[in-house]
């Protein structure tokens, strides 16, 4: 008898929402050994099943619970390629090969609770390296390295780590932003629920570096699986003194502890996240003061997003000078870009910036899922832009995409077919932001609501040249007077949209439906 | 979930392990509505005691946070998401289909008690949209039909 054949099932939110719960039960029923692992972000196979075959891992996708009787049977033939739902090795898929994965390299490969499986696969390497550097050789690398920060702004980090290591203070903070709100974006939560420890690790070389001694996580509410999984990682790295008042033996102490907050999209706004963390309403701050000198209860506080942390373990491991030969231009490195919406390859795709929209629209996502033309690209969240294809030549960096009126954001395409009304959707950024303001300033609470109304009126053809007028003017006054990006950017998808797409704002419309317009899957 | 309704003296051991903590107000109301469903009016004396606020701060922060609720929802919540991702992927027709179904508008509470339907922006599940939330599960490719199925099993698990 040979010993049990081992499943590897993802227990990423997409998958379990896609069945994997069930199937990774009905593997486990026939005597099988199940690890759960994260996704490998392929997410039209979702539940994607791997086997470990002569030293490969194959994959079979997507597996339902009615699936497993055959998927058992033919991972133990020779010819297990013949069953419907092979797909492959994992590794030399096309789409798979065509990525950088620097971050998401260990993410649906390893156990993301278990510190040895990390451990075994190189965690903990830049963490180690960095336990021999001074602070300041630390933030020096991050800074040569060219990292921006990825939550949207595209800040230098290395300009923030010095800002902070600089600052004078009794205690300090490193903050992770893990309240990834913007729809169409998931990097975040995949990262933290597939492998926490570089998260955990990123952190940790940050407070090691800014000398900080605790760390929180503001996660948003939405993300319960990743919690958990966090909640355990730190748990177990608390154990293997990856964490604490001695990190890996070098007397150096930093804590780090998971923050959930309550629904508020605003909280993805720094200081607006540094107030909910106080346990006060989300409400933005005005800066200066920057966070950087005075952020988290009144201390210096090193405040980024999770795939900022989590770039700095290769930065310290492999060096400034090897992140820096990645990328292009002032976009150094790689980026997870997430496809969703009308595409029919949705998911993760790490990439070096230099990619065009096209490579990711067309090539690499296979255009739509429904068949239907590409209409539109919405880039970067609720507060990015609405892109037609004749810009999808546009190469995917910080100053190429600033440069079309466009951002990169958090890296996340949405693809709408021909059937989208871009009116509606421009209507749908001023209800959003109306919804999420915070309230503390005018043009913004005001603002969003003002602008439901013009468009109201611009859709019905009500005064609708002086209502275009008095569009453009409410955004130029959100833009100019908001006190953050929320209101600041709101103006972004609406004039991209007026601007790419005039034909939806006309009266009367052409063959537009004037109401209830409906994108078709 | 307990239906009875809580004491102050009972609100204040859920809220003190939280006290001195950061964000420890929220944490604290994410507590007790984990616990019972909602909060009850009780909870802003309690929390502006225990956190030594006024009780309008504590009241502020209860109403700033889309999670918080002062009254009890439905047995089941059924949440859709509302964003583009989803609208990308049939959303909107998603939505509508549901709200006639259900004979409810977001954020109402059927007569019956049974059931909530809210909007939320973003489940992070974009890539498989439209995104669903039914008593707490998450539902990926949503449909009318596996809204339904859920909500059925859902109700069976109670009884």
């Amino acid at each position: 008898m040979t010993a049990p054949r081992t499943y590897f099932v993802p227990l990423d939110s997409v998958a379990v929402a896609l069945g994997a719960d069930e199937t990774a039960d009905a593997i486990a029923a026939s005597g099988a050994k199940v690890i759960r692992t994260g996704s490998r972000g392929m997410h039209w196979l979702e539940p994607l099943i791997e086997v470990e075959i002569d030293g490969a891992r194959h994959g079979f996708g997507p597996v339902d619970p009615g699936d497993v009787a055959t998927l058992t049977t033919a991972a133990g033939a020779p010819n297990f390629a013949a069953h419907p739902k092979y797909v492959g090795a994992i590794e030399a898929l096309p789409y798979f090969r065509r990525q950088k994965r620097l971050i998401f390299a260990r993410c649906g490969v390893v156990d993301p609770k278990s510190v040895d499986d990390i451990r075994a696969h190189g965690g903990a390497q830049g963490l180690q390296k960095a336990l021999t550097m001074t602070a300041a050789n630390i933030c020096g690398e991050i800074a040569e390295s060219g990292l921006r920060g990825r939550g949207g702004a595209g800040f230098p980090a290395g300009i923030k780590w010095k800002t902070v290591e600089g600052a004078k203070a009794d205690q300090k903070y490193v903050v992770c932003n893990a309240d990834e709100g913007d729809s169409g974006t998931f990097a975040d939560r995949m990262i933290m629920e597939g492998d926490p420890f570089l998260l955990i690790e990123g952190m940790t070389i940050a407070g090691i570096a800014v000398g900080a001694t605790q760390g929180y996580i503001y996660l948003r509410s939405e993300y319960p699986v990743a919690a958990e999984i966090l909640n355990a990682a730190i748990g177990a790295a608390y154990e293997a003194g990856l964490l604490g008042p001695d990190v890996l033996g070098s007397g150096k102490r930093f804590d780090l502890e998971v923050f959930v907050g309550a629904g508020a999209y605003i909280c993805g706004e720094e200081t607006s996240l540094l107030n909910s963390l106080e346990g006060k309403r989300g409400e933005v701050r005005a800066k200066p003061p920057l966070p950087a000198l005075e952020g988290l209860f009144g201390k210096p506080t090193l405040v980024h997003n999770v795939l900022s942390f989590c770039a700095a373990p290769a930065i310290i491991a492999e060096g400034a000078k090897a992140y820096h030969a990645i990328g292009v231009g002032r976009s150094t490195g790689t980026m997870p870009f997430q496809l969703s919406g009308d595409i029919k390859y949705s998911g993760l795709f790490e990439a070096p910036f230099g990619l065009t929209l096209r490579d990711l629209v067309e090539d690499i996502g296979g255009g739509t899922r429904s068949g239907r033309r590409v209409r539109a690209v919405q880039i970067g969240g609720p507060l990015g832009a609405y892109l037609p294809p004749s810009l999808f030549d546009t190469i995917i960096d910080y100053e190429g995409l600033a440069a079309i009126g466009a951002g990169v954001g958090h890296g996340g395409l949405v693809i709408f077919n021909d059937g989208v009304d871009l009116l509606e959707q421009a209507r749908y950024a001023f209800e959003f932001c109306a919804e999420e303001s915070c309230g503390k300033c005018t043009p913004c609470r005001v603002g969003a609501v003002r602008g439901v109304e013009v468009m109201d009126r611009i859709r019905d053809g009500d005064y609708h040249a002086k209502n275009l007028e008095v569009l453009a003017d409410l955004c130029e006054l959100m833009v100019d007077g908001s006190l953050c990006a929320m209101g600041g950017m709101t103006p972004i998808p609406v004039q991209s949209a007026v601007r790419h797409f005039p034909e939806d704002f006309a009266f009367p419309p052409k063959g537009r439906k004037i109401a209830g317009s409906e994108q078709a899957p | 979930m307990g239906e009875e309704p809580l004491s102050i003296g009972a609100l204040t051991d859920l809220i003190q392990p939280f006290v001195g903590r950061a964000g420890g107000l929220i944490s604290a109301l994410r507590s007790i509505q984990s616990r019972i469903g909602h909060l009850p009016p009780d909870t802003e004396a309690a929390a502006a005691t225990a956190f030594n606020l006024t009780r309008a701060e504590v009241k502020g922060v209860i109403s700033f946070y889309s999670d918080f609720t002062r009254a009890p929802k439905g047995r089941i919540v059924i949440r859709l998401c509302a964003a583009e991702a989803c609208q990308a992927q049939g959303g909107r027709a998603l939505q509508s289909e549901i709200e006639k179904r259900l004979a409810l508008k977001p954020g109402k509470t059927s007569a019956s008690g049974d059931l909530t339907l809210e909007h939320v922006y973003c489940l992070g599940l974009c890539s498989a949209g439209p995104a669903a939330m039914v008593g707490g599960q998450l539902m990926a490719k949503a449909s009318p039909e596996k809204i339904s199925a859920a909500f059925d099993a859902c109700q069976r698990a109670r009884k």
